[in-house]
């Protein structure tokens, strides 16, 4: 039951390329939400529940995409291995960063993950023996997952929504943990959460790698998947959409981060018409959005839902949970 | 009430019969002095309350005994251990639980979940935490009845209940009550303070910090009274609530 909403999402999911068949915008379109979903569902861990903001979230995606783009082009290493260095790298640079750097908070920490994120880019960019420099590192061979390669859009799909399903799940079941509720209780109060026994530098740290080895899991897919990388994918506007994706559809709640990416996904598919503009009208709707729902898109939304429903039924809304 | 809170037994303490011993300390903000060459004990079973105004030092006191902020000088030592530099967490699991200034219940989570992160050193020992909150649902029927109710939306009151209970699932062997009775009205200050009286009576060693002398006189058995970060004197409770300078100056009478 506690699982309902992830079920009924995950039964969405597997039906869509089946209701449209054939249909680019569904597969890949889908396959990118995915991503980003996986990317914000993580990063809500730690700016949702434990309360600390990271303005350099796409230095781990980089991490785990160029760890499978560097291993596997250059060391012929299979790529689930690969995936795994990604996943390690990433979690060892987020767990030695985040000692020093978690002790601050506020803008400070903003501050300090904006620099570590910049710097993360600077890298990415200047180390081109290793890493191809501006112009990338082309070539990535397919994911291969056992012996089976995984080719096309379709396939693609369920692959990146099977790896969305489990961090969805992931989330939802480490929120509700004894480990979940001490990360909100970081995030409630310190202080508090000190005297419930909570070793709050460790709580934060470990909130601090899991959403980095989300963040490199993302990216070792989308390296096969594109097949290529480059430093402008991992670049600090892509650790502010992060951010906007888990403000935008709701702070601290998984579901709410799963709305805010798949909003922000089609809202930049769907801006495309709008040429120059584009900005423009991002930026005005995210005004909007959290001036009339600043509890986030899922929240807003399922109020809304409610109301209506309530108002067709024309009974007395039920008391908010 | 079907069963007793229990607070873990509390050991014969080595090397002495205090509990809690708190030797010279002092702990300060950058330069400024908060409290200075503290002396203080309290023994297994005792409800010890520390009185005094505004600025005194009563918080500074209690957050350096649970290590939320470091001394400057002196030693604390609990049941015979030094603790003095003692991360709080570690504190904590040694058995000493603060209930804070101001409740500081988690707002956005539910009663139980707040009463959960209470247990959070207990929760390899899922049958106590189970029988002990029962026992705190027993003491606070409110909370029982709220359980499900965000910790946010409780009255004030009732947000001290919760403070308290939580305290207690971290399986207290001396629980250190800020100032319990702050921004509550008369009647609930008399149904917290009655509480502290019933758990001291089940065993539980409570040292209370109150700017409300009188009551907190009124329940202890010994009392401190802190001024400008030092213990002016000290006395079983009954002689400070009859000392003259001490019921001009708290007690206004």
């Amino acid at each position: 039951m506690r699982l309902a909403g992830f079920y009924a999402f995950a039964a969405a999911v597997a039906l869509l390329p089946a209701l449209f068949p054939d249909n680019y915008f569904v597969v890949v379109i889908g396959a990118s939400a995915g991503l980003n979903v996986i990317l914000a569902v993580g990063l809500n861990l730690l700016m949702g529940y434990a309360g600390q903001i990271s303005l350099g979230h796409a230095a781990f995606f980089g991490v785990g995409a160029y760890a499978s783009a560097i291993l596997t082009t250059r060391f012929g290493w299979p790529s689930l291995l690969a995936l795994a260095a990604g996943l390690l790298a990433a979690g060892l640079l987020a767990w030695g960063f985040a000692r020093p750097i978690l002790r601050l908070r506020g803008h400070y920490l903003a501050m300090a993950t904006l620099g570590f994120g910049v710097i993360a880019h600077v890298v990415m960019v200047q180390a081109t023996h290793w890493t191809g420099g501006p112009d990338g590192l082309a070539g990535i061979p397919p994911l291969n997952v056992l012996g089976w390669r995984v080719e096309g859009d379709l396939q693609w799909y369920g692959v990146i929504m099977a790896a969305m399903l489990l961090a969805v799940w992931l989330s939802l079941n480490l929120v509700d943990s004894q480990v979940g509720r001490a990360l909100r209780a970081v995030h409630g109060s310190e202080f508090a959460a000190q005297m419930m026994g909570v070793d709050t530098a460790r709580a934060k740290t470990q909130a601090f790698v899991v959403s980095a080895l989300f963040a490199a899991f993302a990216g070792s897919l989308f390296a096969h998947q594109q097949a290529f990388v480059s430093p402008d994918s991992f670049n600090l506007a892509v650790s502010v959409e992060l951010v906007t994706m888990v403000v935008l559809g709701g702070l601290a709640s998984t579901f709410g981060a799963v709305c805010g990416a798949i909003a922000l996904t089609l809202l930049q598919q769907g801006l495309v018409v709008f040429e120059d503009y584009e900005m423009l009208v991002h930026g005005a709707l995210l005004m909007a959005v959290m001036i009339f729902m600043p509890q986030g898109l899922f929240v807003g939304l399922t109020q809304a839902v409610r109301r209506l429903g309530s108002a067709l039924v024309g009974s007395k809304p039920p008391a908010a949970a | 009430m079907p069963s007793e809170i229990s607070s873990a037994p509390a050991p014969p303490a080595a090397g002495g019969d205090r509990l809690l011993e708190v030797i010279g300390l002092s702990s300060q903000y950058g330069p400024v002095r908060a409290i200075h060459q503290i002396d203080l004990g309290v023994s297994a079973g005792e409800l010890v309350a520390i009185v005094g105004g505004n600025g005194a030092g009563k918080t500074t006191l209690l957050h350096t005994l649970s290590g939320l902020q470091p001394a400057s000088a002196g030693r604390i030592s609990f049941d015979g251990q030094d603790i003095t530099r003692w991360p709080p967490h570690r504190i904590v699991a040694a058995g000493i639980c603060q209930v804070l200034e101001g409740r500081q219940v988690f707002a956005p989570l539910t009663v139980e979940d707040n009463l959960r992160l209470g247990g959070y050193r207990q929760r390899r020992d899922s049958a106590w935490l189970g029988q002990q909150q029962e026992r705190v649902y027993t003491l606070f029927p409110i909370l029982a009845e709220r359980r499900r109710q965000l910790a946010g939306t409780l009255s004030g009151g009732q947000q001290q209940m919760l403070a308290i209970g939580r305290a207690l699932l971290g399986r207290p062997r001396l629980l250190l009550l800020d100032e319990p009775s702050m921004g509550l009205a008369p009647l609930l200050v008399e149904e917290i303070f009655r509480v502290i009286v019933e758990l001291n009576g089940r065993g539980v060693t409570i040292l209370l910090v109150e700017q409300n002398a009188r009551a907190a006189l009124a329940i202890a058995g010994r009392g401190y009274i802190l001024e400008t970060g030092r213990i002016a004197k000290t006395a079983p409770a009954a002689e400070l609530l009859a000392d003259d300078d001490v019921r001009r100056a708290y007690l206004g009478y």
